[in-house]
């Protein structure tokens, strides 16, 4: 087994760098830059801008120096917000938006699962329908809907919770609840269906011949076998939701990392799009390794090669 | 389902629990004026709410009163002379840091001179372009020509500047972000880092950064070593940094922030009638660039044609929605003439006109154009594209030009670019017809007309036009102030006898300002004055 990870992690590596080198040769083949502004400043400013971020050297000699800081663990300084390293943006923004997505996914998870099981059991029952018709609205209905309606309801007419910031626990609320509706919907959904085929295998039948309770047999037996899925999904899911959601964030004001994802692009930030895009490029790969290790544990019939 | 209500049910009792519900501050003034600032350097800042921010912790030789007329800031006094090319400041008496130091001449002249270094690589170094010397000063390091800005500190409180030529709009420069001092231990010391630190920022203004939490908030303390501190009103400021256009509406309407620099769009038409609503003019034109190397737009007589045939009243009244003034001219109205007491307009009058009476004659003119330069009824003209940049405004008057200009017989074809996009096309000359804006930075019309000359950065128009170039060269260092209001009109003829752009409509700063909310102040530049803001207490009726 740790043949099989050192060597996934070296593949995952491989991988961020493929990541790294597209991204960077991509973001420069996009139009406009980052010293546009609807005012231009003085030619000489701009050839000052030029030599300091090295753009007046070849593309491959830019991309040596980057790859060259980035294997020294360097993301480099921002070129729009004066001062600030890439590091310290992620470094602010990530265990921000590492709280939010962390906490959303959790409670998406202790949720959907048992509802999902809930209605699997209860096949084709009134309930089932109900639950799936929920399940439904919730991934259909996009989170800036849901995170609106909250803030319409709750801090505009019931006034419960305050609109913007997260300074309390009591901000937490309403994005966290936004953020959980879509993978709390689908991890049911999925949870159903894979409870489904499990609860029609023999060994379930089995079991329940050799008088296993229902319970039992539904939490320990089916359950075990029926997760796999929902862990492959939970991976990528928790990995693009600790780093933030670009909505959530905005609408709610969260100072977490998932708006500089976008507005680095816009403004053409190019270090804080290749910090925050290499970022979140290692962050799938570990937990791409660690899901593999979930999976060897949960069942011990998969054979990590 | 139960269960999920369960648990959010145990998740909202738990948190009212441990916190203290909606807890807030009655002693600070909470304001949004835009979201986290790319800087607060005043040197590198060029955005207006970082100016606005910027304006609370530092203070210039100068400031601007109300109507936009230069008071004096940091210099207690000065004295021009009579060729109008030397300027001698006296600082005030005690002058000091936000950190308790003092404050003298050399610390302008090196911040000065700081400004304007390549390396330093500032927008607004060209602010400084009126000072003699700012050529050499701008030279690379490595250059041996390389000297600084004629820039001096006579004694400690004596500094004295040399213009390249008189500058009636100098001093009303001194009161810029751009020209206000910074500390030179402390940048040097962090060159670039120094202002996201609230330990290093240091300043000369009303009020002192004490906190900066990232995306979320700064707030502001009256600076007690501010030689005016006695009449600030406000002891803290809390400057929101909010994004979201609709979260700072709920947060307006929830009593979260007093103050509002944006207005969403779409809430334009319900939020006119409140009474928090303000509107205010800027030093700003929203127009259409045509760019002028592209046929058929090479052609004045079809740039002519387009313009007329443009119904400013109709996108004033159904678009812009806020009184914008429809614009028959391209510098706007709120500037002055040489003669203060008349604006650049009443002097310089209109080009055509805007009165909706005249419409039906601008549009057989502007038929009659169109024909006499080949395209009759608009036929054999070529499809055109009017690109623009993502903003329901935007969007709507490109509509309305598209079927304006249809009348022509003239087709065009809308493009939507993304905004960097949108700034590459149009500075490159990759575009026929452009939304345009520009934002002048002082009250002289020449911040309107310097911009059009051969190659110049802002010359979207990639127009060209000798005689122009050669009167805004003689602009900049003509000693006699009406002779040289005579020329900026004749600039500005030049401009419309060419119909090198197509004016739409002023630009004007809307804002919510809640009504227990007093003496707070907008400048023509769209910056925001809280130091004498105070809320009145809202007595029960």
């Amino acid at each position: 087994m740790t043949k099989y990870i050192i060597k996934r992690i070296a593949l995952g590596l491989l991988t961020v760098f493929i990541v790294a080198t597209l991204t960077f040769f991509l973001m420069r083949l996009v139009p406009g830059g980052p010293f546009l502004s609807e005012k231009t400043p003085s030619a000489a400013t701009l050839k000052a801008l030029e030599e300091k971020y090295h753009f007046n050297e070849p593309l491959s000699v830019q991309y040596r120096i980057y790859m060259e800081n980035l294997v020294k663990g360097d993301f480099g300084v921002s070129m729009k917000r004066k001062g600030t390293t890439v590091n310290d943006i992620i470094a602010k923004g990530f265990p921000v938006s590492a709280r939010i997505g962390g906490l959303s996914i959790l409670i998406s998870f202790c949720i959907g699962v048992p509802i999902g099981t809930y209605a699997a059991y209860k096949r084709g029952k009134f309930i089932d329908k109900i639950i799936m018709f929920f399940a439904t609205c919730g991934i259909a209905v996009p989170s800036f809907v849901v995170s609106t309606i909250l803030l319409i309801v709750f801090s505009g007419w019931l006034g419960w919770f305050p609109s913007f910031g997260l300074t309390t626990p009591l901000h937490y609320v309403m994005p966290v609840t936004a953020l959980c509706v879509y993978p709390t919907a689908y991890i049911s959904r999925l949870m159903r269906s894979s409870m489904l085929d499990v609860l029609g295998q023999d060994y379930m039948r089995t079991a329940k011949a050799k008088g296993v309770g229902q319970f039992s047999s539904l939490f320990k037996h089916a359950l075990r076998n029926s997760i796999l899925p929902v862990v492959t999904y939970l991976g990528p899911l928790l990995a693009y939701t600790v780093v933030g959601s670009f909505v959530i964030e905005k609408i709610f004001n969260i100072p977490g990392l998932g708006r500089d994802f976008i507005s680095s692009i816009t403004s053409r930030d190019y270090p804080v799009i290749m910090g925050t895009t290499v970022f979140l490029a290692l962050l799938l790969v570990a937990i791409n390794v660690v899901v593999d290790i979930v999976y060897k544990i949960i069942d011990p019939r998969i054979k990590l090669k | 389902m139960k269960k999920l209500a369960l648990l959010l049910a145990v998740i909202m009792i738990f948190s009212c629990f441990i916190t203290a519900c909606g807890q807030k501050d009655a002693d600070i003034l909470s304001v949004n004026i835009g979201p986290e600032p790319d800087t607060i350097d005043p040197a590198l800042n060029s955005a207006v709410d970082g100016a606005t921010l910027i304006i609370h912790a530092f203070e210039g030789l100068m400031n601007l009163d109300e109507k936009g007329v230069p008071t004096p800031g940091q210099a207690e006094t000065y004295k021009i002379s009579d060729d109008g090319l030397t300027y001698t400041f006296t600082l005030r008496d005690g002058l000091k840091w936000s950190d308790g130091t003092e404050l003298n001449a050399e610390d302008f002249v090196y911040s000065w001179n700081r400004a304007v270094d390549p390396e330093t690589a500032a927008d607004y170094a060209y602010m400084f372009e009126c000072i003699k010397g700012y050529d050499t000063a701008t030279l690379p390091a490595t250059s041996e020509d390389r000297a600084p800005m004629a820039v001096k500190a006579i004694d400690a409180k004596t500094l004295e500047v040399t213009l390249v030529a008189p500058s009636p709009f100098f001093l009303e420069v001194c009161a810029f972000p751009a020209l206000f001092p910074v500390k030179k231990d402390i940048v040097e010391a962090n060159p670039e880092g120094w202002t996201t630190d609230p330990e290093t920022y240091i300043g000369n203004g009303p009020y002192k950064l004490v906190e900066w939490v990232n995306k979320s908030h700064m707030i502001y303390e009256k600076n007690e070593n501010y030689w005016d501190a006695e009449n600030i009103v406000s002891d803290k400021i809390k400057f929101v940094l909010l994004e979201d256009d609709n979260a700072i509406l709920t947060a307006f309407k929830n009593g979260d922030i007093l103050f509002a620099d944006t207005v969403a769009n779409a809430e334009l038409e319900a939020m006119k009638k409140d009474p928090a609503f303000k509107v205010t003019e800027q030093f700003g034109t929203y127009y259409v660039s045509f760019n002028t190397q592209k046929d058929p737009l090479d052609d004045a007589r079809v740039r002519k044609a387009l313009i007329l045939a443009v119904d400013r009243n109709y996108i004033v009244d159904k678009l812009g929605q806020l009184n914008q003034t429809p614009m028959a001219a391209f510098v706007p109205a709120s500037l002055f003439d040489a003669d203060k007491t008349k604006n650049f307009r009443e002097v310089g009058g209109d080009y055509y006109s805007v009165a909706t009476s005249e419409f039906e004659a601008n549009l057989a003119e502007a038929k009659r154009l169109l024909a006499e330069a080949g395209y009759p009824e608009g036929k054999g003209f070529p499809t055109i594209t009017y690109t623009y940049n993502d903003s329901s405004l935007h969007k709507s008057i490109a509509e309305a030009l598209q079927n304006m200009w249809g009348e022509l017989g003239i087709t065009v074809k809308l493009e939507l670019q993304e905004w960097n996009v949108f700034l590459n096309s149009r500075k490159k000359g990759d575009y026929y017809v452009a939304r345009n804006g520009w934002l002048a930075d002082y009250n002289d019309p020449v911040s309107f007309l310097d911009m059009w000359v051969t190659g110049g950065g802002n010359n979207d128009a990639q127009w060209s036009n000798a005689e122009y170039d050669k009167l805004i060269k003689d602009i900049k260092v003509e000693t006699d102030s009406a002779k040289r209001f005579e020329m900026m009109h004749k600039a500005e003829d030049i401009i419309f006898e060419e119909s090198m752009l197509c004016p739409i409509m002023t630009y004007v700063d809307e804002y919510l300002q809640a009504p227990q909310l007093k003496n707070v102040r907008s400048s023509p530049l769209g910056f925001k004055y809280f130091m004498y803001a105070s809320v009145e207490e809202t007595t029960a009726e």
